[in-house]
């Protein structure tokens, strides 16, 4: 025990005295905890629309007054010509094209039937698929407008009527959502980075030889370099829940010694994953790789951005074995439904699982001969 | 100088891990956004509470969970229980049928369903119930007939660029950005860290060669490296997912090459800041590679940001790389369209050199 707390006093000195990076470990995840949330959104504030008025009548403008009256669009030029419309699309100044083409009004008035194109940049296919149901929306709207102006015709109301509720997040706030993730996202990559540089430092400054032939043995040398990364993400945890409540106004509806208890646990697979790689690999440059790469891949397939559920089979099944699709569940369940431990059980044990499994292979990997 | 760079080839070579991620990577991350990224709803669970149980409330409810979108999770009986399926975290979204289904609605069309979504996640929730309410139309039209419009206005619609809204589409330019990237300006800033941490770089110092001459043979390697990386990626995205090159393949590789020396310098720029291997990493972490993937228009549209990040945005060169590759091949444009960007990024290429170039200093302290 006592070999332990040396070691500990150690690191902690080490850490502490290093100026430039208590700056990385502190202020810059506050700096990404806002830039991200505020960047992390799929919402679709605003649509630049293009107008191809090829009719020219009253009824085209009123189209055209309808998308403007929307706070979805914003009319960014009108053309008689569909060639300068597509210009603009293929210089990014419009998202989308709606043409009206002449005789437009003549089939609402006489022919009863009219037609319109609608033509969106669908490079960003999910962006491209909401633009045009908005837009298509509208124009339904319109449509039954005119119903009722021309023929003063009243539409029979629907025989079931369907109502929705949208709990837990009821103004379908986007940063309810993604902060949570983000927080996960920081004291992941904080925790992973600095585990998994720490070691092989040691190894390249050859001052692990000297540790080496000390009496310490493996798992108090891995224990020491681990707690004290442990407690620094712990605190930046507690740091940044305060700023999601203070700045984003994140509800948290659960209990917060409940997320400091997974959190306890979900750090040590973070923390296992990082010493592990260290071991592993022999430079800083080669651990440093290693760890972007599970990273990311860990937390594209997290579930932070993208539903879990609409991943094929073999994402899912792979995804059993990422820790950050567990924690990253753990945390909005907690936060925003207050979910109690019995709800997130299989979520905890896994992660359990995977912090034994990783900190006993990092224990077994790290040799004391070179 | 010949000699210098075979050495700094030996040196990126000898490191099979290193390779193996280098040349993994591209590989993985275009497969992980071509399969496993989607917005699109599938299989979402769901759970049914029928106050009915007649003949039409089951007949919905199979039609409902029938369609690919959903999979019955489990019937409730009881209102209380709603709450307790939504905090196992399995269930997304609750149908509530009401009271006498079948006969409010064959006797007086007048039938109500309720929707509950676990609006957590919020996008999820929109698109499910949208998705309920489609089925629930789709089933009064079968029941009752169309309600013929007495003026109908059609809109055709066409998309643009990526008729099949392919997600991979949006995805590889900013995979090719941010390898590029990965592999030049980081590679090289730890590189040239590696050799001050390690003292090797006295060694180079005191040697014949120039210091320019040191900067060039540290990063030859790596622009065939990034060169090698971004091929793969077109090579896959074409065989694999289908994704063309509409505009000049000479000019898509011109930019690249442009693209990696402006991100080479930018390593160099920041080796001359960092003392450590361990600083440089965690700058080019958080300097560059956060920025690269969400300032940059790659997952997140820039124009949904607030202004103050939109302005960010412009100094970021990923932001423009990302448009010029999405022109060049999706878009089918030639220079004509992406000069601006082209320029942007070549005035950033001199101002890191520039800085660079005063920064480096070839006496250590």
């Amino acid at each position: 025990m006592r070999t332990i707390l040396y070691i500990l006093q150690k690191e902690f000195i080490q850490v502490f005295r290093d100026k430039t990076m208590m700056p990385i470990i502190f202020i810059i995840p506050i700096v990404q905890l806002i830039v991200l949330s505020y960047t992390a959104t799929f919402e679709i504030k605003n649509v630049n629309l293009f107008i191809v008025d090829q009719d020219m009548s009253s009824a085209s403008r009123e189209v055209a007054a309808t998308f403007k009256g929307s706070p979805f669009f914003t009319i960014v030029d009108y053309s008689a010509s569909y060639d300068v419309a597509e210009e603009a699309v293929l210089n990014n100044l419009a998202d989308q094209v709606l043409q009206i083409p002449n005789g437009f009004e003549k089939g609402i008035t006489v022919d009863r039937n009219a037609t319109m194109q609608l033509t969106t940049n669908a490079i960003n296919g999910s962006a491209a698929s909401l633009m045009n149901a908005y837009a298509l929306n509208i124009i339904k709207g319109y449509n039954s407008n005119i119903i009722v102006k021309q023929l003063g015709l009243r539409y029979p109301p629907d025989p079931i009527k369907v109502s929705a509720a949208y709990w837990y997040n009821p103004e379908l706030d986007y940063f309810t959502f993604m902060v949570p993730g983000i927080l996960v996202l920081l004291v992941t990559v904080i925790s992973a980075f600095l585990s998994a540089m720490n070691i092989v430092k040691e190894k390249e400054m050859g001052t692990i030889e000297q540790i080496n032939v000390t009496p310490i043995k493996k798992y108090q040398f891995i224990l020491g370099k681990l707690i004290p990364f442990w407690f620094i993400a712990l605190t930046e945890l507690a740091f940044g829940l305060v700023l999601a409540k203070l700045i984003f106004d994140i509800p948290m509806v659960g209990s917060i010694g409940l997320i400091f208890f997974v959190a306890g646990v979900y750090l040590l697979v973070a923390l296992g994953l990082g010493l592990l790689i260290s071991t592993l690999t022999n430079t800083q440059q080669q651990s440093m790789f290693l760890t972007f790469f599970f990273m990311i891949i860990f937390i594209l397939m997290s579930g932070l951005f993208t539903p879990v559920q609409s991943m094929p089979e073999w994402a899912q099944t792979m995804n059993q074995a990422n820790p950050i699709a567990y924690f990253i569940d753990v945390m909005r369940m907690i936060l925003l439904k207050g979910s109690g431990f019995q709800d997130i059980t299989r979520q905890f044990f896994s992660l359990l699982i995977l912090a034994v499994l990783l900190n006993t292979l990092a224990v077994w990997r790290y040799r004391k001969v070179v | 100088m010949k000699g210098f760079i075979i050495k700094e080839f030996y040196h990126i070579f000898r490191d099979v891990r290193t390779m193996v991620i280098l040349f993994g990577m591209p590989i993985v991350l275009v497969l992980i956004f071509g399969y496993a990224i989607s917005t699109e709803i599938k299989n979402t669970e769901i759970a049914i509470l029928d106050y009915s149980r007649d003949h039409m409330s089951l007949e919905l409810s199979n039609k409902i969970i029938s369609s690919e979108y959903f999979l019955l999770n489990e019937n409730l009986t009881d209102e209380s229980q709603i709450e307790t399926a939504f905090k196992a975290g399995h269930v997304k979204e609750v149908i509530i049928i009401g009271d006498h289904f079948a006969r409010n609605l064959e006797k007086e069309q007048n039938a109500s369903i309720h929707i509950i979504a676990d609006a957590s996640d919020p996008n999820t929730a929109n698109l499910l119930v949208n998705y309920t309410s489609g089925i629930i139309q789709n089933y009064m039209r079968d029941k009752f007939g169309e309600q013929g419009m007495p003026i109908t206005i059609n809109t055709e619609y066409k998309m643009l660029f990526n008729q099949s809204l392919k997600s991979v589409f949006m995805f590889v330019p900013g995979v090719i950005t941010i390898l590029l990237m990965l592999v030049s300006a980081m590679m090289t800033s730890i590189s040239i860290a590696r050799e001050k941490e390690l003292g090797t770089m006295e060694v180079l110092l005191v040697s014949p060669l120039k210091p320019i001459q040191i900067v060039v043979g540290k990063v030859v390697p790596y622009v065939l490296l990034s060169f090698v990386n971004a091929i793969t990626i077109l090579l896959l995205a074409f065989f694999v997912f289908g994704m063309p090159v509409e505009g000049s393949l000479v000019l898509l590789l011109a930019e690249s090459l442009l693209f990696i020396i402006m991100a080479l310098s930018l390593g160099i720029l920041i080796s001359t800041m960092a003392k450590s291997q361990q600083t440089a990493v965690m700058i080019s972490m958080f300097a560059l590679m956060l920025p690269t993937i969400l300032l940059s228009g790659f997952i997140f549209p820039i124009e949904n940001m607030p202004q103050v990040l939109q302005w960010l945005c412009n100094i970021m060169p990923t932001k423009w790389f990302i448009i010029i590759v999405k022109d060049i091949m999706l878009k089918g444009v030639g220079l004509a369209h992406v000069w601006e960007e082209t320029l942007i990024i070549i005035g950033m290429t001199i101002f890191f050199i520039g800085v660079s170039v005063r920064k480096f200093k070839i006496r250590l302290e």
